[in-house]
């Protein structure tokens, strides 16, 4: 069952009875205290979410489920506001603070019904491409203990296999992705400001929606970039990426930034005939230092359209490799904006420091941030000084205006979708990764996810193939603005192609045999 | 072009965080260097984008009270406070300046 998709199969198994909300709910708590070492998960809210399930088993005992989300366990990137519940951005800032309140997001998961199991783990505040620079610790990629991962690594020794060869989650909503990756949830949130969503979808195997900007509430998200912030969706398949949609999206009178205008949740067709599409590949996302591995599953992936009937075509977006330049600037900027409200006064970390406010709020955000946070600080605030004002922030503007513009040439040519590879690499193992510091990771690894961010278009990483080490490698498809439903149906009929193979985890399989030891059912594998 | 001291200083003060080491410097140097690369883009008469939702009016609600009287919530998080009221240190007191400041600029 906890491989079960949502719409099909785990929501009917409930309404049906054969398996309660509390039962869904203890196995993935049980199953998330066995993948401790994922260290996906920051706070794990066992007490609250075992008596949400059981509300939700009476509601199912009356037969009156609240909808398709009812008793679904989900987890929640730690950078959303959940009342209650800590909420710390994995910095020491915030650590120890406990919300008043809930994300509009997490609010209407939880008045549909979801279970909240906990708050994932993620990059300090959001910034990073790793998950590796918060202060709880890194995140560790579930693939890493994979079968098929472990029967393609050559471990030099036993003991040090495990330890020392496990591979990045992706950032910064790689907790997120890890949860979902690993089943101890069935969905989750993450947030996407220059492809946190996305990176650590392909690297965990999952699908990673990054709506449009202004569809989805960002009230309750810590913001980021709040020109470029929106909050991501994180599942193991495509369905479940639109149940979700449909529950998230709409207008929100918090949130002057979501668009007013009705949103109406859809149910995915399924695709046959594809003869009236039209696929655009930007030639400039065959960026240096993409792996030939997936330079050649882009270009069998744009065959495979092209013999289902689909118009391939070649297309340019001139001002690609500005886009990291640009944002580099905007997000620095923003941020030294945004991180100006923590000053230790009324939450948060506060220094033991008296002499003066100045003095004191420099000694909590001297404590409170990692170097990554202080950086962008400090990069955002000498970007913003007069003397540089017009010729990096506003010169940034004007380029973003650029980058905007090439999507809508692109797709006013006449192109539905575009397809792109989503990563330049498959996951790289961890000691590897931090030997680049975290702002050139960024730059490297948000080349190919952060322009749909600059545009504010919808875009989605769909889990394609497994590598040559067997790690998960996804391609992602770009669609026009608010056009999720096209963009979602057709990553539908591409998953169907391409049968991404489910991860094979001892942890899980251990779960899932425990209970159902008397069930045989197609959807164990 | 490096980054004088003096505009470091000024960093510091502006953004209330220090660069605590020559790595903090240097970071802050390759990220110039990096956006430098924005010049060669030609954005003659182009307009500067704040929001890719600029054609779209921004939703505004009538001007009402709907909400508040939560101030027992608002007061839970904060670490120093009085009755009703937020703690501050004394105001009106600028930093040090950079001589008689700890910090690790001074060195240079």
């Amino acid at each position: 069952v906890l491989k079960d998709g949502l719409r099909s199969q785990v929501s009917a198994a409930l309404k049906e009875g054969r398996v309660t909300p509390t039962e869904l709910c203890q196995r993935c708590l049980a199953l998330i205290k066995s993948t401790k070492f994922l260290n996906a998960y920051i706070t794990v809210a066992e007490e609250t979410a075992l008596k949400q399930a059981e509300e939700s088993e009476e509601r199912y005992k009356r037969g009156q489920p609240l909808g398709v989300l009812d008793g679904i366990p989900i987890a929640v990137k730690d950078n959303f506001n959940t009342a209650g519940i800590e909420t710390t951005c994995a910095s020491n800032m915030l650590k120890g603070y406990i919300s008043p309140y809930n994300a509009t997001v997490v609010q209407k998961l939880l008045d549909q019904g979801a279970v909240l199991l906990g708050k994932t783990n993620l990059d300090e505040f959001a910034m990073g491409s790793g998950s590796t620079d918060g202060v709880f610790g890194p995140v560790r990629n579930p693939w890493s203990y994979s079968k098929q991962y472990k029967e393609k690594s050559v471990p030099k020794s036993h003991s040090e296999s495990r330890e020392s060869n496990w591979v990045i989650a992706g950032g910064s909503s790689g907790g997120s992705a890890a949860a979902v990756s690993s089943f101890t949830c069935f969905a989750a949130l993450g947030s996407d400001t220059g492809g946190s969503t996305r990176s650590p979808a392909a690297h965990c195997g999952v699908v990673g929606l990054k709506p449009t900007y202004g569809l989805i509430s960002r009230h309750g998200l810590i913001p980021l970039v709040n020109s470029m912030d929106v909050p991501g969706i994180l599942t193991r398949c495509v369905d479940d990426a639109a149940v979700l949609l449909g529950s998230l999206a709409g207008h929100d009178p918090k949130d002057s930034t979501t668009i007013q205008d009705d949103f109406k949740p859809f149910e995915l067709p399924s695709l046959t005939d594809v003869s009236k599409l039209s696929v655009g590949i930007p030639k400039e996302y065959h960026a240096p230092g993409l792996s030939s591995e997936i330079l050649a599953l882009w270009s069998k992936a744009a065959d495979l359209f092209k013999n289902a009937g689909a118009k391939v075509v070649e297309v340019s977006l001139p001002h690609t490799r500005y886009s990291i330049v640009c944002y580099h600037v905007l997000c620095t900027a923003e941020v030294a904006s945004n991180m100006a409200r923590f000053d230790g006064l009324e939450y948060g970390h506060r220094s033991d420091m008296k002499d003066s406010t100045e003095s004191m709020y420099a000694a909590t955000r001297r404590e409170g941030f990692n170097d990554v946070v202080r950086g962008r600080i400090l990069s955002g605030n000498y970007f913003l000084l007069k003397q540089n004002y017009e010729k990096y922030f506003v010169k940034a503007q004007k380029v973003r205006r650029l980058i905007a513009n090439d999507f809508v040439k692109v797709f006013r040519g006449g192109v539905d979708i575009l397809l792109t590879p989503t990563t330049l690499s498959d996951a790289a193992p961890y000691t590897e990764f931090i030997q680049e510091d975290n702002r050139t990771r960024s730059a490297q690894d948000d080349i190919l996810t952060q322009a749909a961010n600059m545009a504010g278009l919808p875009a989605i990483n769909v889990p394609t193939a497994l590598s040559e080490r067997g790690l998960p490698v996804g391609l992602q498809f770009i669609g026009r603005s608010f056009q999720e439903k096209q963009l979602l149906t057709v990553a539908k009929w591409f998953e169907k192609q391409v049968q991404f193979p489910v991860i094979q985890l001892e942890e899980v399989k251990r779960h899932d045999n425990g209970v159902f030891q008397h069930q045989k059912s197609a959807s164990f594998s | 072009q490096k980054v004088s001291v003096e505009v470091l200083d000024h960093l510091e003060h502006l953004a209330l965080v220090d660069f605590r080491d020559w790595e903090g410097v240097e970071r802050l140097q390759k990220a110039i260097q990096f956006a430098d690369q924005l010049q060669e883009v030609n954005t003659d008469g182009v307009e500067p984008m704040d929001s890719v939702l600029e054609d779209r009016c921004l939703y505004l609600r009538e001007d009402d009270v709907t909400e508040g009287n939560c101030t027992k919530e608002l007061l839970e998080n904060a670490r120093e406070k009085v009755e009703e009221y937020f703690v501050a240190p004394p105001g009106n007191i600028p930093l040090p300046k950079l001589e008689e400041r700890e910090t690790f600029l001074q060195g240079s």
